[in-house]
């Protein structure tokens, strides 16, 4: 511990100075490549985020199981895809890492440092926003490359952002009130069940219409089926207005963000 | 204010001076109270804390320490009280404070994934002058362990990555909750020498503990705190001096029972005297007549005719530990 040549005093510097804190985008920054690393670094982040969306399309694309009706399956599983990426990554991946920060007191020691709340929170959100662009290219790449999926008519790049910035404010808000209230466990436990409910009622991969009758009014007010519907007009999957999806998506956003920041415990 | 030329109405109150941040105390705590569900965790507490002190604060577990603690840190509110960190209130001034105050809390709060490396090059980056990191790393013995997982580095090495947390933004003030907890004798060794060296560089410690020699060896002044009160505040000697002085020595062998009767008696002279078995290996204290320069002769004579080697010898007012235990004795977790 007493190293020869690392002097304490040359180590901090003169005394009697007063200690600033970095730029806030800085201290950001430098978080979110944190939040970037650990993700990389956790294997149950890549299967939910990549491999099983990679996988569903994949397989569910080349096996014509799906009430597809005259469509091409990929031209309707794509949106239903992006949207499952989006809540792996906003709700079930940000919402166990934070929980699980919660349980172990990083929450409580990265608060004790000058990187704010607001900044803790923007480089959860820009780490989660550069691992849905990377989603989003690798699912498109794949379903472009190895089934010929092209961009229906009509279709629009912005409806399609605006979705996904949506959708990530509902399920984050949704993550980060779970993470914020429960314990970890029940996060984990409850962020994976949630993804696959949404998975089979979003309207992701079934059609929401086949579902029966009572399940089906559910998931039309659910956030995964609004989200999927928003990106298959916004895809030129299927025509119709965009504004009753996106609508109940910014409502399910503005609700679980403010619930979450009323009820989030740090510790 | 008031035009130049009118006279002042009232003579000048002298008025609070512009203090340079440095002559204010590094802590300032004034009547602080805070209660959990009606129940009293800190009770009317004041201290303060100088620039450049070190300072240790004691007590059985639920006296007050951690919540005193982390209202300083600001993860709470006081119900009521006036409490200054660097001049400025840990509530409303959060930011302020985080950005010169330096903290190692008991747990860790590290990602279990992350690594010693890049987990204080992250922190070094909130900091818009802080120290260089890997210098720091070897500085605490763990660029060994630079890039293992927290998840699987020691006890030790996590409190030895927390204090390298805690001084990574060059603070001026550092607050340490047990920081030589879990430590081996060797990295508490070098722990206390680099808090020392902290010290000596003028930065402010407030240091919580239940290792009373950390405390005997490094602090200058010391609270004890029992039921949310002050129980006592001063240097070592200061706390000591409240102890009644008695006599208490170890000789190199046991004396049988006849021989205590004996020494007993040439000690006390005729008045009421008696010795006792303090501890074992021949440890022993007088109960009766307090120590003087007369009673210490008589000691060294008789110990001299029977050809017994006094090795250690005390007439203090006991130990930090005895003292430590006598304030706070109905507290305690064993008086509960």
């Amino acid at each position: 511990m007493n190293a020869p040549g690392t002097d304490l005093a040359a180590l901090l510097g003169p005394a009697g100075r007063t200690s600033r804190p970095a730029p806030a985008w800085r201290a950001a920054l430098a978080q979110t490549g944190m939040e970037l690393r650990l993700t990389a670094r956790r294997g149950e982040n890549l299967l939910v985020t990549l491999v099983i969306p990679v996988g569903l399309l994949l397989f569910l694309a080349s096996v014509s199981i799906l009430p597809t009706g005259g469509q091409a399956p990929v031209d309707f599983l794509l949106p239903g895809i992006l949207a499952l990426a989006v809540i792996s990554t906003s709700l079930v991946n940000l919402g166990i890492a934070t929980a699980y920060e919660r349980a172990y007191g990083v929450l409580k020691r990265l608060g004790g440092s000058p990187l704010s709340r607001s900044g803790l929170l923007a480089a959860k959100m820009a780490s989660v926003l550069a691992i849905e662009l990377l989603q989003a290219v690798v699912l498109i790449a794949i379903a472009a490359g190895v089934e010929g999926w092209r961009p229906g008519p009509g279709w629009s790049l912005p409806l399609v952002v605006v979705a996904l910035l949506l959708g990530t404010l509902a399920f984050a808000g949704l993550g980060l009130l779970m993470a914020g209230a429960l314990r970890a466990e029940a996060t984990l436990a409850g962020a994976n069940g949630l993804y696959l409910v949404l998975l089979l009622l979003g309207g992701v991969v079934l059609p929401v219409d086949h579902l029966p009758p009572l399940l089906a009014d559910l998931a039309q007010v659910l956030p995964a089926s609004a989200l999927s519907d928003a990106l298959r007009i916004g895809l030129g999957a299927a025509s119709g207005d965009a504004l009753g999806p996106l609508a109940l998506l910014a409502g399910w956003g503005a609700a679980t963000a403010l619930l979450a920041a009323r009820t989030f415990r740090w510790e | 204010m008031s035009a130049p030329t009118s006279p002042p109405v009232f003579a000048p109150v002298p008025d609070a001076a512009p203090v340079s941040a440095d002559d204010r105390p590094a802590i300032s705590v004034r009547d602080l109270r805070k209660a959990y569900g009606g129940r009293a965790a800190v009770d009317g507490l004041s201290f303060e804390v100088a620039r450049g002190e070190l300072f240790a604060l004691l007590g059985p577990n639920g006296a007050g320490k951690t919540t005193t603690v982390e209202i300083l840190e600001g993860y709470r509110r006081a119900d009521s009280g006036a409490v200054r960190v660097l001049g400025l209130d840990p509530g409303r001034e959060a930011g302020a404070v985080r950005a010169r105050l330096g903290l190692m809390l008991q747990a860790g709060g590290v990602y279990p994934q992350a690594r010693p490396r890049e987990i204080l090059r992250l922190f070094a980056r909130f900091y818009a002058e802080p120290a260089d990191p890997d210098a720091l790393l070897e500085r605490v013995g763990l660029a060994d362990a630079a890039t293992t997982r927290y998840k699987v580095l020691s006890g030790g090495q996590r409190q030895r990555l927390g204090l390298a947390l805690a001084i990574v933004g060059r603070p001026e003030l550092v607050v340490l909750d047990e920081p030589t907890a879990g430590m081996d004798p060797h990295a508490k060794a070098a722990t206390r020498q680099l808090i020392a060296e902290l010290r000596d560089r003028g930065v402010t410690v407030l240091l919580t503990t239940h290792e009373l020699a950390d405390v005997e060896r490094l602090a200058d002044r010391i609270a004890v705190i029992d039921r949310g009160r002050l129980a006592a505040i001063g240097t070592t000697a200061e706390l000591l001096g409240g102890a009644t002085r008695r006599l208490r020595f170890r000789l190199d062998r046991p004396l049988e029972a006849v021989d205590l009767a004996d020494l007993a008696a040439a000690l006390g002279q005729g008045t009421e005297a008696s010795l006792h078995e303090d501890g074992a290996g021949g440890r022993y204290r007088l109960d009766g007549p307090l120590p003087d320069p007369a009673l210490l002769g008589r000691l060294a004579a008789w110990c001299a005719g029977r050809g017994l080697l006094i090795e250690d010898l005390r007439t203090a007012g006991g130990t930090l530990e005895e003292r430590f235990l006598e304030l706070t004795a109905d507290t305690g977790e064993a008086g509960r």
